[in-house]
């Protein structure tokens, strides 16, 4: 028909391949030579961390055959160097990352969860609601992190019936839970404002034009162009808790020897005394692993946060 | 054309052939953090008692300045918004009346497409996904390809677009894609909110062109909703002129440009720069004064008469009614033109 | 014409991307004599916006500009940081589509008026802030005295335009480049800023260029066009025989899109414009003209004289017929 049609339409972009929004974002990350690097180096670790019957030299509590095994200095048995019961510091830097890295992981899933759920619902539907959990959300960052973190532990840490749940005061489990339940707010505020920012965009009006019901924008529409908040605060959330487990272990209320347990902030913790005395070693190398993870899932997130970033994408 | 009458219900369907009748529709929008030198909050008076028919195939202009209210209303008509009062009948239903699953239905039949072509398609959606969600929503069954296929076709653009992402397309491109969507659904009402006002002019006419050529094959009707008389000339049957909430001027489309009887649609068509520079630079322009008054504090008697020539006391007094005039059209003003 | 205020010659912008060199602006030349209103007419794309940012150095660092801008024997492509500082908002303003990015929010219209002026000119407060009444004045805004303390989000849309163009012609700049200063304006309004526009060029001999798509502002307001298509000018004119009788394709193109009086078909130009990242070989506009032939694939045309204009067509003179 006659002006129906727009002619010679086909310039020779279309052509070309079509570019996904998210193959626009992955280029843009691998852009960023930090977060390149960082991934490497996160996922050396990681790899490390998986394999560690293999890649430990002995067990996590397990002393090194030398007499005398204590406060040994790098060396060909001891490659890190020993503590001051001579168990092998390498080894237990793997452990110890390894139970860091599963607290990291888990809390921050965890509280995106959550926070997901809560913002969106909150920013969505706003009145009222929105009201409550916000103060709600308020009052929670109104309080010094770790001291309510501290007070929380020994008081869910106290009530019988939570255990079932949690766990024992002092297990891996009861921390990870505890962080979830103290993360989600800086997530669901995230999510929140993003989707307070979509809510108004065309496209969302038409997609109630057409009849869809809340739950479906949500789903559909609300979440996957929150990706990339979401998946910068989920990076951001795996540092607070590492380093937020590390500085609970460092004052001693972190996840118990007990079952040979260890972790990074314990690790750390131990090097408290040994600052002093000169056995620099069991300072220098956990610090330097906790640091190194920090900054990489730093830079990973800053990354991410520019190449999810709404106005950097190409527009027409 | 029918006699206005305010906030008297009439069902539709005692009149013959209308599609859409909107009767005494008004909105008002609560201003949240601001509140006024009273202390009250301020509320913005977007729509005041607006009134029109839309019948089955005939496209409706729907034109005014910023303020003017006239996008309240295209969201109005489709419940996009929550009126504050009045009613809204489509074929014959009064949709104030209906439940969300009801209101879904009736969906289906009316449809809006979008000033912004860059935000209204969702980014992260394939413009095929985009298309077929209309489907998708509604639960309508069949091969869902084949349909966007055809409606991809139908606008003008061709079936290996619907795997490309928005932002591949241009401005006038994505508005045909925004057009398809709309018509998924086989709609009879489509509100046009601005459609052409962000494309360049050379674009624009095929955009406008794409929506006669729709309407002669499909008997859709149209609100066509501008600020661009000139655009909306070409496409309207009749015309509506919006200031401030009120229709001021309501009738067939070349009665209202050839015989403008209120005096804002004169200023108004007079306004509009004419691409010809020996007609322009030598015809009478009327110029208003000052800018459109702030909808929060109308004024009172005619919305009007804070800019309007004529302005006499008993237009602050007393608001000046929709009457019919030499024509056919209807006006409100106390001291009509022509 | 005496010796034109601005001249332009050879403009060439590139901007680096991601994806290769954009070259936005081709050679553009241009002459603007003291005191004349000239429109730079294109749709987007076309490079117009660019042209003129180019010539204020308001261009990202992305971008580099090759070729020369005269200003009243000023030279300003290359020009340091300094001293087109100090030509910005003395010799050369620039106005935008949108007024409000232009204001600060927290700070009162009058403050920055007198800003504008004591950035330039000796000035004492007092002085300027009674100058920037006086400028408030001569655009048209009611109570200058009282406006002057108000902050930009009391003032209307067209109000802020004013304001806006108050602020640019603070310091009688020689040149005043208004982009698309209109669009965003209701049309009512639009006409009062164009009767600011011209008031503004008459009483301080500004030359203005204005930059529009619309073609009804230019027959309107301007004595001469240029038409853009592609980052080059294609037509260049009087005003009355750019609409009389166009000699590009592309003008007459756009002439036949816009909508006239009588419910005829619109005539929109088919096709779009073409990507500058990969631009066609000869001229422009070939994918999209009707009087293509197989020449208009080889040299990039130049702009010929074809009687009282100027077009960039090859075959402009065996195509003239009279509108």
């Amino acid at each position: 028909m006659p002006g129906l049609t727009q002619g010679s339409d086909l310039t020779d972009e279309l052509l070309l391949p079509t570019v996904s929004p998210r193959r626009m974002a992955f280029d843009r990350f691998v852009g960023h030579r930090a977060a390149v690097v960082s991934v490497f180096v996160l996922g050396t670790m990681v790899l490390f961390v998986a394999l560690s019957p293999l890649t430990a030299r002995y067990g996590v509590n397990e002393a090194v055959q030398a007499p005398p095994n204590y406060f040994l200095s790098p060396r060909g048995i001891a490659w890190l160097g020993t503590d001051d019961i001579g168990r092998d510091l390498y080894s237990r830097l793997i452990y110890g990352v390894r139970v860091s890295l599963i607290i990291g992981f888990f809390s921050a899933i965890i509280s995106v969860v959550i926070g997901c759920v809560v913002g969106a619902v909150a920013g969505f539907r706003g009145g009222r609601f929105d009201d409550i959990t916000m103060r709600v959300t308020d009052l929670f960052l109104a309080f010094p992190f770790l001291v309510t973190l501290l007070v929380m532990r020994n008081m869910l840490g106290a009530i019988d019936w939570l255990r079932p749940i949690m766990g024992d005061i002092s297990s891996v489990r009861f921390i990870i839970v505890l962080f979830a339940i103290f993360g989600w707010m800086g997530v669901a505020r995230i999510v929140r404002g993003q989707v307070l920012a979509l809510k108004e965009r065309e496209f969302i009006e038409a997609a109630r034009a057409v009849g869809a019901t809340r739950w479906y924008i949500v789903r559909r529409h609300l979440l996957p162009n929150s990706v990339g908040p979401i998946m910068v605060a989920l990076t951001f959330s795996v540092v607070s808790a590492i380093v937020g487990e590390a500085t609970l272990a460092f004052f001693g209320y972190g996840p118990q020897a007990g079952a040979g347990a260890t972790s990074l902030g314990i690790l750390v913790g131990q090097a408290k005394g040994a600052v002093n005395t000169g056995f620099w070693w069991l300072a220098l190398f956990p610090c330097l692993v906790l640091v190194t993870i920090a900054l990489s899932i730093n830079f990973i997130g800053d990354a991410l946060r520019d190449a999810t970033d709404p106005r950097m994408q190409k527009d027409a | 054309m029918t006699r206005q009458e305010t906030k008297t219900p009439v069902p539709a369907s005692t009149e013959s052939g209308t599609l859409l009748s909107v009767r005494g529709l008004e909105k008002q929008f609560q201003m949240k953090a601001v509140r006024g030198k009273s202390g009250r909050k301020r509320v913005v008076q977007a729509v005041s008692d607006v009134s029109f028919d839309v019948a089955p195939g005939e496209t409706l202009g729907l034109v005014g300045e910023s303020g003017s209210g006239k996008t309240t209303v295209g969201r109005c008509v489709l419940r996009l918004i929550e009126p504050t009062s009045g009613q809204v009948w489509f074929e014959g239903v009064d949709l104030a009346q209906l439940s969300f699953e009801e209101l879904r239905v009736v969906r289906r039949k009316m449809q809006i497409v979008f000033q912004d072509p860059y935000a209204s398609l969702d980014p992260k959606m394939t413009v095929g996904a985009s298309i077929a969600e209309p489907l998708v929503v509604q639960g309508v069954g069949g091969d869902h390809n084949e349909k966007v296929v055809s409606l991809l076709e139908l606008v003008g653009l061709s079936a290996d677009h619907a795997r490309r992402f928005p932002h591949e397309f241009s401005g006038g491109q994505r508005q045909r894609i925004g057009v398809a969507r709309a018509l998924a659904l086989d709609p009879a009402l489509i509100v046009l909110d601005e459609p052409v006002s962000a494309l360049d002019v050379s674009i624009q006419a095929g955009v406008v062109n794409l929506f006669n050529d729709l309407q002669s094959r499909l008997g859709m009707s149209y609100i066509f909703i501008a600020h661009d008389l000139s655009v909306v000339r070409h496409t309207a049957d009749r015309v509506a002129v919006m200031y401030l909430g009120k229709i001021m001027e309501i009738g067939d489309a070349e009665t209202v440009y050839e015989h403008p009887t209120h005096p804002y649609t004169k200023a108004l068509l007079s306004a509009v720069p004419l691409p010809n520079p020996r007609v322009e630079r030598s015809r009478n322009r009327i110029m208003l004064e000052g800018d459109v008054p702030s909808p929060v504090n109308p004024p009172s008697g005619c919305r009007f008469r804070t800019r309007c020539w004529k302005a006499t006391d008993l237009c602050a007094m007393q608001e000046p009614a929709l009457e019919v005039r030499a024509h056919g059209q209807l006006s409100a003003c106390h001291h009509p033109e022509g | 014409m005496s010796e034109p205020i601005l001249q332009i010659r050879d403009l060439t912008v590139t901007f680096a991307t991601p994806l290769g060199p954009l070259v936005a602006v081709r050679g553009v030349d241009l002459d603007v004599g003291a005191g004349e209103l000239v429109a730079v007419v294109g749709e987007s794309g076309s490079g117009k916006s660019v042209s003129f940012l180019a010539a204020m150095g308001l261009l990202p660092s992305t971008a580099t500009v090759h070729g020369s801008v005269m200003l009243d024997g000023v030279q300003l492509v290359g020009a340091s940081a300094k001293q087109m500082r100090s030509v910005r908002g003395r010799l050369l303003s620039m106005i935008f589509q949108d007024p409000l990015s232009a204001l600060n929010p927290v700070h009162r219209i009058g403050a920055q008026i007198s800003e504008m002026l004591r950035a330039h000119q000796k000035m004492s407060e007092r002085a300027a802030r009674a100058r920037a009444v006086e400028l408030l004045e001569v655009v048209g805004i009611p109570q200058p005295g009282d406006r002057a303390m108000q902050y930009p989000h009391e003032f209307s849309g067209g109000m802020r335009q004013r304001v806006v163009i108050a602020m640019a012609i603070a310091n009688s700049p020689k040149v005043l480049i208004a982009d698309e200063p209109t669009t965003a304006l209701d049309v009512t309004v639009q006409a009062q800023i164009l009767e600011v526009i011209q008031k503004v060029q008459k009483q301080f001999g500004t030359a203005v260029v204005l930059i529009t798509h619309d073609l009804g502002v230019v027959a309107r307001v301007c004595d001469r066009v240029n038409v853009m298509y592609a980052g080059r000018f294609v037509e260049r004119a009087a005003v009355t025989d750019l609409f009389d009788a166009p000699t590009h394709p592309y003008t007459r193109g756009l002439l036949a899109s816009l909508p006239q009086a009588g419910k005829e078909r619109l005539v929109p130009i088919v096709g779009f414009p073409p990507n500058m990242l990969r631009p066609p070989s000869g001229c422009a506009f070939r994918a999209r003209c009707a009087d293509a032939v197989s020449d208009c694939e080889h040299a990039v045309p130049e702009l010929r004289a074809v009687g009282a204009a100027q077009s960039a067509c090859i075959r402009a003179a065996e195509l003239m017929q009279p509108r």
